[in-house]
């Protein structure tokens, strides 16, 4: 096969198809890989709502809140059978030391918290990192915020009573701000 | 306040080129001297911001209203193709004596994955129309400073005695580490 | 014969990131674990030799002028397919090597060889390039993956060796990391390919 001439007309039909056909293929895989990415993403969801509500059998609903934009907080209440399972809430910060990040808090009907599980962060590996484990987010399980003074949770340097994690007090205090945003809005969810 | 933020994130804390790793082949490959640094740099920061606009105006009024944001790619890539050729072209009639500065650098742009990068970061961070702008000028002063900076280096580099099995390509990478690390200095500053 | 070598020099002689310098940004980010630099060497590898193979059947029917932006929306579709399946596949390696996936676009290795190989080459060299090419490509990432997971988080592939209390020279780990370790790498290639 030679080479074609750079014609106008050559030049446009060669684009033409070329953007044509890669249209139509786009449009395929997009139709076939849309109902899994979903799945996918819901899934996700999910799983993360298992961790830290386990005993949850159905999500009851899902409010949004503020109903628009980025800065909103996502509120799954749970049920087990017809009961009440407790909330799970997915919740933010933007002072981590790497900007936002996002955790999923889980809040027993009674209002204690039953796990926190880290969602989606830019924390420095080996640092900031060191919330998702047990040794500092367990210190959370089963503490109730309304005890606390002026409700809300505040690490050690700042007068309260959370273990800020070594060499990762913005994290830390990032941690704090996600859950004490969840709490905020969970009590707006209760009343 | 929220600008001022955007602005010191951008340039120092999450620099485009040392902690994004964006825009890493011309910063590796136009640094040798400050002159075309400087001159590789305004160019970034022409195309970027233009390129941003236009992306970020074909995203809000064409992609998502008729649900083509599987598109994202391809349009984003072509449109930033397009308008490189077209400043090329604007740029030797209009302005020759710009054209003379920035010229050589605007084909080597395309393919500068910091320009679809941050065309695509933007939509992510889902900044508005006056954030975008921000942000990417924020950007690509980042870069320019970058750039600046490692040619400055690399001229000293030049003259320097450099044991024989580092010399060229790995001490110009391991003195971008460390740049990279005096860069790290500023984490936490917003 | 000749086969063989399109398909070797692309692993160490010519090897893309190493030798040629080419796609350095996707090398540098995403390679903070050996599992992510093999991800994203796969994903470059399939668009490579998709699009090298695509490129040499159709650069009869593509006239000079227009070659490049044909080349680009090849490459870009085969990216957007990538993209798309592996959000729907293996939706945790999609999230996180993120941007650096809609990124293979503009990686130079890709438009390189197209360039360079596919648009001069007949369709079963062309194929044979891109493998080697892309195959090269990820060796180099997963190796400086699994240097950098070894040295910064005291893990391989995932798997931590060293007690579960202690850390890896984070550094490595980091941005400087990266940088510093690619340094070394090249230089090492360099002794290899031309010894003294």
């Amino acid at each position: 096969m030679g080479k074609r001439e750079s014609s106008f007309k050559n030049m446009a039909m060669a684009l033409f198809v070329i953007t044509a056909v890669a249209g139509l293929v786009l449009a395929v895989v997009y139709s076939v890989t849309k109902e899994p990415i979903l799945a996918s993403q819901k899934a996700k969801i999910n799983n993360a709502i298992k961790m830290v509500i386990p005993e949850f059998e159905s999500v009851k609903d899902t409010t949004v809140w503020p109903k628009t934009g980025k800065d909103s907080v996502r509120i799954h209440a749970l049920l087990k059978g017809a009961e009440s399972a407790g909330y799970a809430i997915e919740t933010y910060t933007d002072n981590g030391f790497s900007g936002r990040f996002t955790l999923m808090v889980g809040f027993f009907p009674d209002g204690s918290i039953s796990n926190i599980e880290v969602l989606e962060h830019k924390e420095t590996p080996g640092l900031g990192t060191k919330m998702a484990l047990p040794a500092f987010k367990g210190q959370f399980k089963g503490l109730k915020i309304s005890d606390l003074p002026g409700e809300e949770l505040k690490i050690k340097n700042d007068g309260g009573t959370v273990d800020a994690i070594t060499a990762a007090t913005i994290s830390s205090r990032g941690f704090c701000d996600a859950v004490n945003r969840a709490y905020s809005t969970f009590k707006k969810e209760k009343k | 306040m929220e600008y001022v933020i955007i602005l010191i994130s951008a340039i120092l804390v999450n620099n485009i080129v040392l902690a994004q790793f964006l825009g890493i082949c011309p910063f590796l490959g136009v640094s040798t001297k400050i002159e075309t640094a400087v001159g590789m740099g305004a160019s970034v920061l022409f195309v970027m911001t233009l390129a941003t606009i236009v992306t970020f105006l074909i995203q809000q009024y064409v992609l998502t209203p008729l649900n083509l944001v599987f598109l994202q790619t391809i349009s984003f890539i072509l449109i930033i193709a397009a308008l490189v050729q077209m400043l090329e072209i604007i740029l030797k009639k209009a302005s020759p004596a710009l054209y003379q500065a920035l010229g050589i650098y605007l084909p080597l742009i395309t393919t500068n994955c910091a320009v679809l990068g941050v065309a695509i970061l933007v939509i992510k961070n889902e900044y508005n129309l006056v954030e975008s702008v921000v942000f990417t000028m924020a950007t690509s002063i980042g870069f320019a400073l970058a750039l600046v900076i490692f040619s400055g280096i690399r001229e000293q580099l030049a003259i320097a005695e450099v044991p024989k099995g580092l010399n060229g390509m790995p001490i110009a990478l391991i003195t971008a580490g460390i740049l990279a690390m005096a860069f790290m200095g500023f984490a936490g500053l917003v | 014969m000749n086969q063989l070598n399109n398909f070797t020099k692309g692993l160490l002689r010519e090897n893309p990131i190493l030798v040629l310098l080419l796609g350095t940004c996707p090398t540098l980010a995403v390679t903070s674990s050996a599992v992510n630099g093999l991800g994203m060497g796969l994903a470059t590898t399939f668009v490579l030799f998709m699009s090298n193979v695509f490129i040499s059947m159709v650069k009869g029917f593509v006239p000079d002028k227009v070659r490049i932006p044909a080349f680009i929306v090849v490459i870009a579709s085969f990216v957007t397919v990538v993209d798309l399946l592996m959000q729907a596949y293996t939706p945790g390696l999609s999230s996180q090597l993120g941007i650096f996936i809609p990124l293979i676009v503009v990686n130079c290795i890709v438009l390189g060889r197209a360039e360079a190989f596919a648009a001069k080459n007949n369709v079963f060299s062309s194929f044979i390039d891109g493998m080697g090419m892309g195959l090269g490509f990820t060796l180099a990432l997963v190796i400086m993956g699994s240097i950098r997971e070894m040295l910064g988080a005291g893990a391989i592939f995932g798997f931590k060796f060293i007690p579960e209390t202690a850390d890896g020279a984070l550094i490595f780990i980091l941005a400087p990391g990266a940088f510093i370790t690619l340094g070394f790498m090249i230089a090492i290639l360099k002794k290899i390919n031309k010894p003294s």
